[in-house]
């Protein structure tokens, strides 16, 4: 039944959500005051009316009664508006002439005053149903989808997740800005809390992505801009100049192993050099390389050649430009990872400033056993081995004041993986870890955490580290034992500082080209962040990873696996459906003005000129499949043709005079 | 065939609007044929006496221009209510109170103070302000009651019809009068002008609208082409009702908002200033600090003459608070 009749018969439901509502506010009351408002045919109470009960009641009171509108006054929308939406509709109602009046999250959570609550309570629950009385019957909008994702992002959560997508069937194209994916965890040692090598259980991935028929890598790309929407998105890709036409190169070494500029090797942080032509690792997928312009003699001096005078097959190609493709898509996924909070931004502990204050990923490139030391724990500055070492955590993480003010998660336990390996090599060594708190929550992570204290009798302190200077040779750690109240000094031969983790350089650009949200980090701010949190608030882009906020392998990977599933969900029907709760332009009233075009954010809008009746008219066209119904265009529209579907701000008057009466 | 009985008059106004009847030119001929006209205070000489004393409902149609300022204005409107089959309310002050109606941003303590002490050609050593009631030699003499807060005419007394326009182009005048006259009568409360916005009728092209600073008509002359609005002038027209015919953007002037706002707005000041804030430097939104858009604000001379200059009265504010 669809009723935009003038005499609505409205049901309101009010939910006592056992005492979270009830406890204070008089529902009861709420029911009786409101059955008294012209229109309501029914109002009434129940315990749980999300409940399987509460919803049968809702059901067999909307029949008995002849309701055509529906309140129900329980809590926040987001959380049950599709449950009592799709119960109406079950019984036989149109889903979006049922209203949610929010009396738990904005009145009796936050209010303690009974009788104040209650009165707000009826205030809110009258104000909806003035809503739902003008809430005009609406059905869904179908739209077709392209059923091809782009994973943004190739370390081991887009990897996974263009996997899993491609395992599913479809086409999906996964965009890395390096020339090798592998991302992160590539660079890792061991992994905790199996110790795993990292590169034995990522790199059969990365080869595995790169061979599957569904998957095309797109490696030293990045995302040049986004448009369209859900289901059809179109995605600009940059593919930046490798100057090496990979086509022909068969990635034999000859021109980086004879390349003669060197710089500091990104992917082994500085303890190494590479070429200028160069690729980043000897396991780098795929395993071409790509001449760094900035540091090769030949864009800098007009000199040298060397590697196209080697190269057999003549693949070098200095005159290669960047190139622009789009690509069609049904769905996003983000998965940019995060990098290490700068190590210089720690002036107190010298960072950047001693060679021995080192990061959390330096040590890990210092134990690996493809690292330039073969897996041997020196010192940067000197080659010498290390006795001493000093474990920092929290550099940078849960300081308020100076730095990151939340916990950046992975640090507890991969300080116990290096003071435990460090442990390992180093038999006679000390490792000496100052730590605020452990926290070890995850499987087999605090008997992990046991191991490297009880067993590889790593010397664990509370506390935090104020300062750390050079003494001759050494790197003086000072701290204090919150435990005992005592002065620490420890003469350390390295120190290394679990850095913060913080969202990839770029981000704020990405967000805004897909206009998803960022939270207050700067990590992606997701849909829900208890129900929806690989979801951003755009339809058709997700999340996977750290780019989402900080997270270890398992929980990466589980995401992109969740990610991967939205994606394969949306890909199983062929069309979308959509929520009509977006704008109308009413034609009549629109005069072309053009204010709310630019505005748009999901460039939904176009200036359109028609002829009606031999005259010219303008005005705005709205791309239905487009429009998000974010109300920009309706709150700046000067005439009124923008309004927002059961929105309009006649109705909103309404609302708000049974507020005020 | 009887004709029809009309009458003019005119509250709180300029007199414009009297004079728009005749801008109608020879047509005036053609009402004249067709209606008596009982009163009409700038062409006749009619007494307040004499209207009281005509039967209810005995004008067919009245035409009231100007706004309610004053207690005479008020009783005026009422008793041509009674005494009329159809009110009109003619032009932008009945309307919606127009520039008499921002004098409510003072109130006639602050207006009288400026006006018969304050003025630098005032010379008012005893402090006289006017009296409702004063007595002379020859008698008690009472002049009307001047209000604090200007109405308009449907704030005083139910108004069938709205003519809008400062003062209405004779093309709607017109238009009314053949409707009026021949029986064929819109929805009662309807404004008799064109529902969509200025820009509709509008020829300059338009782009979409990035302004990145705002300039007052004399510092910047205008392309007579382009959209004022994409030229950084303000423009009332995308939030002001069409049908007069776009005359000012014809002499290279932005529109003022005279016709008022379109039937799907409540304000038509509030609309245009979130429309305006909308775009206001959209382009460049992330690289202002507050300090560059309070700058950019301020230039916008004179908000409520720029964007209420006739609809105050109406609006949702309506006046100033003054404590």
């Amino acid at each position: 039944m669809d009723s935009n009749s003038s005499s609505p018969r409205v049901g309101v439901f009010v939910c006592h959500c056992g005492s979270n509502i009830a406890g204070t506010v008089d529902v009861e009351k709420v029911a009786q005051e409101i059955s008294k408002m012209e229109g309501v045919a029914y109002a009434g109470t129940y315990i749980y009316m999300c409940s399987d009960p509460g919803q049968k009641l809702m059901r067999e009171t909307i029949e008995k009664e002849k309701l055509d509108r529906v309140v129900v006054a329980a809590c926040s929308p987001t959380l049950h508006e599709k449950t009592f939406q799709i119960n109406s509709k079950n019984a036989g109602l149109n889903p979006y002439q049922c209203e949610i009046a929010n009396i738990r999250e904005h009145c009796s959570w936050v209010h303690e005053d009974n009788k104040k609550a209650t009165e707000k309570a009826i205030k809110i629950t009258k104000s909806i149903v003035e809503k739902v009385k003008e809430d005009k019957s609406l059905t869904d909008i179908e739209v077709p989808i392209t059923k091809k994702a782009i994973v943004i992002g190739g370390g081991v959560s887009g990897i996974q997740a263009a996997l899993d997508i491609a395992n599913g069937g479809y086409k999906t194209y996964l965009i890395e800005k390096d020339s090798s994916i592998g991302g992160k965890m590539a660079k890792l040692s061991e992994t905790f809390p199996t110790l795993d090598c990292s590169q034995c259980i990522l790199t059969p991935k990365m080869v595995e992505a790169s061979n599957h028929p569904n998957i095309e890598l797109m490696t030293y790309s990045e995302v040049e801009s986004v448009s369209g929407y859900v289901g059809n998105f179109k995605v600009k890709i940059k593919k930046k100049p490798t100057s090496v036409n990979w086509d022909l190169c068969t990635g034999c070494g000859d021109c980086y192993n004879k390349c003669p500029a060197k710089v500091p090797s990104e992917f082994q942080e500085g303890l190494s050099k590479r070429a200028a032509i160069y690729i980043p690792f000897p396991q780098a997928v795929p395993n071409k390389p790509v001449i760094d312009r900035e540091n090769c003699l030949y864009y800098q001096k007009g000199i040298c050649k060397i590697c196209e005078k080697v190269c057999k097959i003549g693949a070098i190609d200095f005159d290669m430009k960047e190139d622009i493709v789009e690509i069609d898509t049904g769905a996003i996924v983000v998965a940019t990872g995060y990098r290490e909070y700068p190590l210089e931004n720690l002036t107190e502990y010298g960072g950047g400033k001693y060679p021995n204050v080192i990061s959390g990923l330096k040590f890990e490139r210092l134990l690996s056993a493809s690292g330039p030391t073969g897996g041997q724990i020196i010192r940067p500055s000197d080659g010498k081995s290390v006795k001493d070492i000093v474990f920092v955590q929290c550099a940078g993480s849960r300081d308020i004041e100076e730095h990151k003010p939340y916990c950046s998660k992975i640090c507890c336990m991969y300080t116990a993986k290096h003071a435990m390996l460090f442990k390992h090599k180093v038999h006679d060594g000390n490792a000496y870890v100052f730590y605020i708190d452990v926290r070890t929550a995850g499987k087999d992570y605090e008997e992990f955490y046991y191991r490297t204290t009880e067993e590889d009798h790593a010397l664990y302190t509370r506390g935090k580290v104020s300062k750390i200077f050079e003494d001759g040779e050494k790197v003086v750690v000072w701290g204090v034992d919150t435990l005992t109240g005592k002065k620490v000094e420890i003469k350390a031969d390295l120190a290394v500082l679990a850095m913060a983790i913080e969202p990839s350089v770029g981000i704020k650009e990405l967000q805004q080209k897909l206009k998803i949200s960022i939270d207050e980090n700067g990590f992606l701010k997701e849909a829900h962040p208890k129900l929806r949190p690989v979801e951003s608030m755009t339809s058709g882009i997700f999340f996977a990873g750290a780019a989402q906020g900080p997270k270890d392998i398992p929980e990466s990977v589980s995401q992109a696996g969740a990610a991967a599933s939205k994606v394969l969900s949306m890909f199983s029907s062929n069309m979308l459906h959509k929520e009509p709760l977006i704008c109308e332009i009413d034609e009549d009233v629109c005069s072309g003005c053009g204010v709310c075009i630019a505005l748009c954010p999901y460039k939904a809008l176009e200036a359109e000129i028609t002829t009606k009746e031999g005259k010219e008219v303008k005005r705005s066209k709205l791309n239905e499949a487009l429009c998000q119904g974010c109300g920009t265009c309706s709150s700046a529209c000067p005439s009124g043709a923008a309004t927002m579907r059961n929105d309009e701000t006649k109705n909103m008057f309404k609302m708000i005079e049974v507020i005020l009466e | 065939m009887t004709k029809a009985n009309i009458a003019f008059y005119w509250a709180s106004s300029c007199g414009g609007c009297e004079i728009a009847v005749l801008d109608i030119n020879e047509k005036i001929l053609d009402v004249i044929e067709k209606a008596n006209i009982l009163m009409w205070p700038v062409a006749m000489d009619t007494k307040y006496e004499d209207l009281k004393k005509m039967k209810d409902k005995s004008i067919d149609v009245c035409f009231f221009n100007g706004a309610i300022r004053t207690s005479e204005n008020e009783e005026l409107a009422k008793i041509l209510r009674e005494k009329s089959k159809i009110l009109v309310a003619f032009g932008s002050c009945a309307h919606e109170g127009c520039i008499p109606a921002l004098a409510n941003l003072f109130n006639k303590k602050l207006i009288f103070d400026r006006a018969y002490k304050e003025t630098e050609t005032t010379m008012n050593n005893e402090d006289t302000l006017p009296q409702t009631s004063f007595m002379t030699k020859e008698g008690e003499v009472h002049i009307p009651e001047f209000y604090d807060t200007v109405k308009t005419l449907d704030q005083v007394v139910d108004v069938d019809y709205y003519l809008p326009g400062c003062p209405p182009t004779p093309n709607i005048v017109e238009d009314a009068f053949n409707k009026f006259l021949s029986g064929d009568l819109p929805p009662k409360g309807t404004v008799m002008a064109p529902v969509k916005a200025l820009c509709d009728e509008c020829p300059r092209k338009k782009k979409d609208k990035m302004i990145d600073t705002i300039y007052r008509v004399y510092e910047k002359e205008a392309d007579p082409e382009k959209c004022f609005l994409d030229q950084g002038i303000i423009c009332m027209g995308p939030a002001t009702r069409s049908g007069c015919g776009h005359q000012c953007i014809k002499g290279n002037m932005p529109c003022t908002g005279c016709f008022g706002k379109t039937p799907e707005v409540t304000d038509q000041g509030a609309k245009m200033i979130s429309a305006l804030a909308s775009v206001l430097a959209v382009e460049k939104e992330l690289e202002l600090d507050e300090k560059k858009v309070e700058d950019l604000i301020s230039k916008i001379k004179d908000p409520v003459g720029t964007f209420y200059r006739y609809s105050l009265a109406s609006s949702f504010i309506k006046r100033k608070v003054i404590k």
